[in-house]
């Protein structure tokens, strides 16, 4: 123990003489009485080797911003990257209330003591289940795809099932979360993944290839709409009767910035619904803005298949009254270890906070008009850009904020094109080439309400010069 | 909801003068012979004054005199006493007071395993029991580890909110005070009771049940009945843990007895040790077990059929545990036991087990000799 | 005994959002598409198929309303805004600097998939606390991928798929070992992941035997995991034996770190021979806990389990930062994207602020307070320390269990908990399932947290334990001094009444109501 020459400003018992008016109190000589239980050949012989300390506010600032500052950003230059982060505006707002360090550093209390964050957690809930037309909302888990993997055994556990039906367009790091979730076959309880091939005209679901792969070990089939590949899937009413009649869950995966302008899953037979919750005013963050919902109809035979926090108002003992808890709190690992339906832990819950404040803000008008202006102005991007010689535009008019953009007649691989653009302040959209879905050298650009007319005049004009 | 008091007065009269039980009249007259005190009561007047400090004014039902009413005299109590006309002095006084009081939920008894049998016998489906342990045999699953921890009981369900969770599978247990006497432990399973949940295992925050322990015990079950080895024997033991394994294995058990399977086949059903060792002639034998309630016995309580021949037979590496992790969480100490009657046996079967709690969940599990 | 504080927490009596406004009220308004874009592609470009018909139940409110509200809502949240001794979770300051220099541009508005050179100043500081990591734990790699603890245990259930399968033995080594008092999230993740869960029982020493372990062990364990010291304080000492006996029959071995705070710049989970481990970097490494996330588990391991970890990891090549995508032994990803980066921002500047010494200082503070906490406590009659037995010191946490006191008067740790916060004292952790401990608490001091701090909390434990037993009633109806009175359980079970959306709490009121009528 080295007694510090000053105290330092997060630890209140740095002060000189505390730590030793402590030892003298319990009766230790020293901190080695202290740690009596530790053998003494368990204690680390190689010793720390850290970045000299920082204690002072302002060389830590000037550290962090010193190489913050070799970032560039999506405000300073044009961007068209999304693919499940997305660039939506953030209200004012919002940021002002996720920052309030009650809702930033809480932890866990009493449904008394936590009643205001429990009540924004509720009206999170309450708020999307209206877009959704949807009962019960979880609140977020770590992201979307981890969303899906949990829907995805929700609907396993609901029918005893062990195959789930997925588009073959989808998108590979949500994939990848998915199979992490439901795989690998050897493993007990293992959930196979079959893909079902889109139709190469519009990009959405091939119904017929649906039909064929449906069975009576489906336990669900999982569709997007919009797509990975921005496409709005026209016949998501149709794939859930054929769900529904092979005995599996039609599980959707929507974005929820849509909702304003595209029919509510609650409305087209959806029976688990999720998606993402960044784009319900969380920033970028560099991924790290990443949280999915899961949400369903109030029936109990899905409510008792969710993993994490259900919370519900409840009455207190004062009459008239509301509070808010956690329903069904026993079937998660919490109350029940391997036991639980899955797992759960920390997870976004900060998010779920942004996500009320943001859709109080908008309210049914909001969502119409930012719905509205991101389909227009994406639709009017596309529409620039398939204009630009040597570029093709796939599954035109068939989209919602991304869509597909093809090189293979400008000879240069995407990689190259964003080389070149970014060289001029565009961060192109995000190269598909690798993807194996067979489609060439192409990139899938995302417009959002950010992103202005001039704005895409500006990259279309210079994606053409680019490509000179 | 509603509580019922019932005192047996001359349980537990037989232990203190080196008598093993109190069953019969006979039993009782020798006992006050050679000076026993009757503690019964006393041991009642504990839990109720432990009830009263908690919560005062707390109406409960009881039996009329030294069978109920005596002890709850002069406490801060509100009893209504049940008329009973009649009275033997023997255990159909137990009965009688239980019929009386048959429309209360919770059906409090001071006694011991004689009277816990006494009780089960005539109380409606539905109620739930509690057991003031005051016998010399307690081997039942129904009893509060004090009078004060009973008394402590009542109060938490009395001010409970949302409701009492039950356990319907309590073990009714008891043995033979003649063989018990003899020197003999022999005690057998006569039923499955309903019992309070007590534990406040959870936060006021997941004040509600635990669905899944039918559905845990039911998929470790499942997966023991899928693992069954052709030309196996596979013996299953009394209790509803052991018998989730015939269920699962399409096969209806006997709950009460010893069941025998093979190659999935029900071959006996409430199957006689001698029969059961004709079966595992020249085979491999596997023994299914369940845990007896807050005793912990897997061995020599209730399964005697299963013969030590049988054991030595199995083996250690023969058993297959199932017990609900709420149940191995409830035991009185966190150990298995087992009681053969053959010392040397009992010693080879000590160590660990793996218990199955659910599907794909295992607890390990210390294996003690009692004897 | 101190001066215990005459607190009331705000009140505001808050409506539910969904009640307040009025029709057409508006709290945010977007622009028009340009007349250039509605002359190219028309009024409403979604397909009819798909349009929305009605008008979602949205609240219709100003941009103030919405201000006004959610403050209110975040005043009647105690937060870490009294003192909060949460033991398991570790309660540290959380620094504004890191926070706000998260809210920049160059961490909030910053892609994952932009290009590498665009992201230097992040995938540097994320290097440099990859290599933090690796010097508090001896480990080769870290990963930040993995949302929180339990997603970080997830990662090593995930990793040890990907390890036995790369030797064929995916099929065979089919079991994970732990202990019952484990953090739930050990076994729980192992069972999602196809595991079978083998849990070891405690003995009187407090821990699991090391006799207990091998009968546990066999060619079928693929791994264990485990974390020491445990919640009540008890540090296995036969760790390292036990470490061994699982390499004996080849299994692998995850040390849970999340009671790290005690033993950082002490103990080396490389050095005691573990091949991963995994840090809460929201709790002890001073990021926020933000109400459960967003959170980071940051996930290490040796560099034989490296190549199996979940991609991309940070890497340099020469003085450029990249992201190293390429694993083909990878087990796949756990979650989108690199983590919640900001999260691991915080967490650099935590470890950078403190720097060596002063982890080491707060490992120390942090295990002197709670065993100065443990001396005042022993002397509070009616409430005894977890595992009589142990009379060693204890390491950063202690549990303790109300039993007596709980027995005597019917009070137990969820009043008491109720009732701390009508002095402003945040709600105690009582216990991670199963309650092996009967009524129990988890009081961890930490260094952020003064012995002043400390006093007072004790002090007013001490007065509800007193409360308990002069006027029961106090605290069986506590709290009484909090935003709203104490909130009934009976919804939470019964389908007819709980109601998750505020849609589905008028549709049962309305169903009741008709119910009642007729």
């Amino acid at each position: 123990m080295t007694g510090p020459t000053r105290a330092h400003p997060w630890m209140a018992n740095s002060a000189p003489g505390m730590l030793e008016a402590m030892l003298a109190e319990i009766g230790a000589a020293n901190l080695a009485e202290v740690l009596e239980q530790i053998p003494q050949d368990h204690f680390r012989k190689t010793p720390l080797n850290l970045p000299p300390q920082l204690a002072s506010e302002m060389e830590l600032k000037r550290d962090l911003l010193g190489k913050l500052r070799k970032n560039a950003t999506c405000e300073e230059n044009l961007s068209f990257l999304g693919a499940g982060v997305w660039q939506h505006h953030v209200p004012a707002i919002v940021d002002e209330i996720v920052g309030r360090t009650e809702f930033a550093t809480n932890v866990w209390g009493s449904y008394q003591s936590d009643h205001g964050r429990n009540q924004a957690w509720f009206e999170f809930s309450s708020q999307l289940g209206a877009l959704l037309n949807l009962d019960v909302v979880q609140l977020p888990v770590y992201s979307w795809g981890c969303a899906i993997g949990h829907a995805i055994r929700m609907a396993a556990r609901k029918t005893g099932r062990n195959k789930v039906l997925l588009a073959r367009l989808s998108d590979p790091e949500r994939l990848s979360v998915i199979r992490t979730y439901c795989q690998p076959q050897e493993m007990d309880g293992a959930i196979e993944i079959v893909l079902v091939e889109p139709d190469a005209a519009t990009g959405r679901l091939d119904l017929a290839d649906l039909r064929g792969k449906l069975g009576p070990d489906v336990a669900a089939v999982y569709f997007e709409n919009p797509a990975y590949l921005g496409t709005i899937e026209t016949e998501a009413a149709q794939i859930a009767r054929l769900t529904r009649a092979a005995g599996a869950e039609t599980i959707v995966g929507v974005d929820p910035i849509s909702l304003g302008v595209m029919t509510a899953p609650g409305d087209y037979g959806a029976d688990i619904v999720t998606g993402p919750v960044q784009p319900l005013g969380v920033h970028m963050n560099c991924g790290g803005g990443v949280g999915g919902f899961i949400a369903s109809r109030d029936e109990p035979e899905y409510v008792h298949q969710y993993n994490g926090f259900l919370v519900s108002v409840a009455e207190t003992v004062q009459p008239g009254q509301l509070g808010f808890g956690l329903a069904c709190p026993h079937q998660n690992s919490y109350g029940q270890r391997e036991h639980g339906n899955d797992w759960t832990g920390n997870s976004t819950y900060l998010w779920a906070i942004a996500g009320a404040v943001y859709m109080s803000l908008l309210g049914p008008d909001g969502f119409a008009e930012v719905g509205r202006l991101i389909i227009s102005r994406a639709r009017y991007a596309a529409k620039l850009l398939a204009e630009v010689p040597g570029v093709r535009v796939h599954w035109p008019d068939t989209t919602f904020k991304e869509f597909v953009v093809n090189f293979d007649e400008t000879g240069l691989s995407v990689a190259e094109i964003n080389d070149r653009l970014r060289a001029r302040g565009i961060f192109g959209g995000k190269d598909l080439s690798g993807e194996g879905l067979g489609l060439g050298q192409s990139a899938l650009w995302c417009v959002t309400e950010v992103h202005s007319a001039a704005d895409l005049r500006r990259a279309a004009q210079t994606l053409s010069e680019v490509l000179k | 909801m509603k509580i019922g008091l019932v005192v047996n007065p001359v349980a537990g009269l037989g232990g203190a003068v080196g008598l093993k039980g109190t069953d019969g009249a006979d039993t009782v007259a020798e006992a006050l012979r050679r000076g026993a005190e009757p503690q019964a009561g006393l041991r009642a007047r504990r839990a109720l004054t432990r009830l009263a400090a908690r919560v005062p004014g707390c109406a409960i039902s009881v039996a009329p005199g030294p069978l109920g009413a005596d002890w709850a005299a002069g406490l801060d109590l509100r009893p209504s006493i049940a008329p009973l006309p009649e009275r033997r002095g023997t255990a159909h006084d137990t009965r009688a007071a239980v019929l009386a009081l048959a429309d209360c939920d919770l059906l409090v008894f001071a006694g011991g395993d004689g009277t816990a049998r006494d009780v089960a016998a005539v109380l409606p489906q539905g109620r739930g029991l509690l057991g003031i342990p005051c016998g010399v045999k307690m081997h039942s699953g129904v009893f509060a580890i004090s009078p004060e921890a009973a008394g402590a009981a009542l109060a938490d369900l009395c001010t409970a909110q949302g409701g009492v969770q039950w356990d319907d599978s309590a073990e009714i247990m008891d043995i033979d005070e003649d063989i018990l006497r003899a020197g003999r432990l022999a005690p057998r399973l006569y039923g499955l009771a309903r019992v309070p949940r007590l534990r406040s295992r959870m936060q006021a925050a997941k004040g509600g049940p635990r669905q899944d322990a039918a559905a845990a015990l039911a998929g470790a079950a499942a997966e023991i009945a899928r693992g069954m080895e052709a030309g196996v024997l596979y013996l299953i033991g009394p209790g509803t843990s052991a018998g989730a394994v015939a269920l699962a294995a399409g096969h209806r058990p006997s709950l009460l007895g010893t069941d025998a399977m093979l190659d999935g086949k029900m071959l006996a059903r409430d199957a006689r040790s001698a029969d059961l060792e004709r079966l595992a002639q020249g085979r491999r034998v596997r023994i299914i077990l369940g845990v007896t309630g807050q005793q912990g016995f897997l061995l020599g309580r209730g399964n005697q059929t299963i013969s030590a021949g049988l054991i030595a037979q199995a083996g250690r590496e023969g058993l297959i545990v199932l017990a609900t992790a709420e149940k191995l969480g409830a035991l009185a100490q966190p150990m298995l036991w087992v009681d053969t009657g053959a010392p040397a046996l009992d010693a080879d079967l000590t160590g660990f087990v793996q218990v199955h709690t659910g599907p794909r969940q295992r607890r390990l599990m210390r294996i003690g000799a009692a004897a | 005994m101190t001066r215990l504080p005459n607190f009331h927490a705000a009140k505001w009596d808050e409506p539910v959002v969904m009640e307040l406004g009025r029709p057409g009220g508006r709290g945010q308004l977007f622009p028009a598409p340009e007349a250039e874009i509605a002359e190219a592609v028309g009024d409403n470009p979604v397909p009819e198929a798909m349009r929305r018909k009605d008008r979602p139940v949205l609240p219709e409110i100003t941009e103030f309303e919405a201000q006004r509200h959610y403050l209110h809502l975040s005043q009647m949240t105690l937060g870490m805004m009294g003192v909060s001794l949460f033991g398991t979770c570790t309660m540290k300051y959380n620094s504004k600097t890191s926070e706000f220099a998260t809210w920049r541009p160059q961490i909030a508005e910053v892609h994952p998939y932009q290009h590498p050179d665009t992201l230097q100043g992040v995938l540097e500081i994320m290097h440099d606390f990859d290599g933090i990591l690796q010097s508090l734990s001896g480990m080769d790699q870290f990963v930040f991928q993995p949302g929180g603890g339990a997603d970080a245990a997830y990662t090593m259930t995930a990793v040890a798929r990907a390890y036995w399968a790369d030797r064929g033995q995916l099929g065979q080594r089919t079991e994970m070992v732990t202990s019952i008092q484990a953090h739930p999230c050990n076994p729980a993740t192992a069972a999602a992941a196809g595991f079978t869960v083998i849990n070891l029982p405690l003995e009187e020493n407090g821990y699991p035997s090391l006799e207990a372990l091998k009968a546990a062990l066999s060619e079928r364990t693929a791994l264990i995991m485990l974390n020491n010291p445990d919640d009540m304080g008890i540090y296995n000492p036969e760790i390292r034996e036990w470490v061994q006996a699982a390499k004996d029959v080849g299994a692998l071995c995850f040390y849970d770190h999340a009671n790290f705070n005690g033993v950082m710049g002490k103990l080396s989970a490389r050095e005691l021979g573990f091949d991963a481990c995994m840090f809460m970097l929201h709790k002890t490494f001073g990021a926020p806990k933000a109400g459960g996330g967003p959170a980071v588990g940051a996930f290490g391991c040796s560099a034989e389990l490296a190549p199996y970890m979940p991609a991309p990891v940070v890497a340099k090549q020469g003085d450029r930062y990249v992201l190293d995508e390429d694993r083909p032994k990878s087990c796949g990803k756990i979650r989108e994207f690199w983590g919640n980066v900001p999260q691991v921002v915080k967490a650099y500047a935590w470890a950078r602020a403190m720097g060596a010494e002063g982890i080491q200082l707060a490992s120390d503070i942090s295990v002197v307070a709670n065993n100065y906490m443990d001396h005042r406590l022993a002397k509070l009659p009616g409430i005894e320390r977890s595992n009589p037995d142990v009379t060693k010191r204890r390491m950063e946490m202690t549990r303790w269990s109300l039993a007596p006191l709980h027995e005597e008067t019917g009070i137990g740790t969820v009043e008491i908990a109720n009732r701390m916060a009508d002095y402003g004292i945040d709600p105690w952790w009582m216990s991670h399932e199963p309650w092996i401990v009967p009524q129990p608490f988890t009081p961890e001091a930490g260094e952020l947290w003064s012995k002043e701090d400390i006093d007072l909390w004790i002090d007013v434990l001490a007065k509800i334990m007193q409360e308990a037993r002069e006027n029961p009633e106090l605290v069986r109806t506590a709290p009484h001094n909090q935003p709203i009175a104490q909130v009934k359980g009976d919804a939470f079970e019964n389908p007819s009444k709980w109601a998750m959306t505020w849609r589905a709490y008028l549709r049962k009121r309305d169903q009741a109501a008709a119910q009642g009528a007729a």
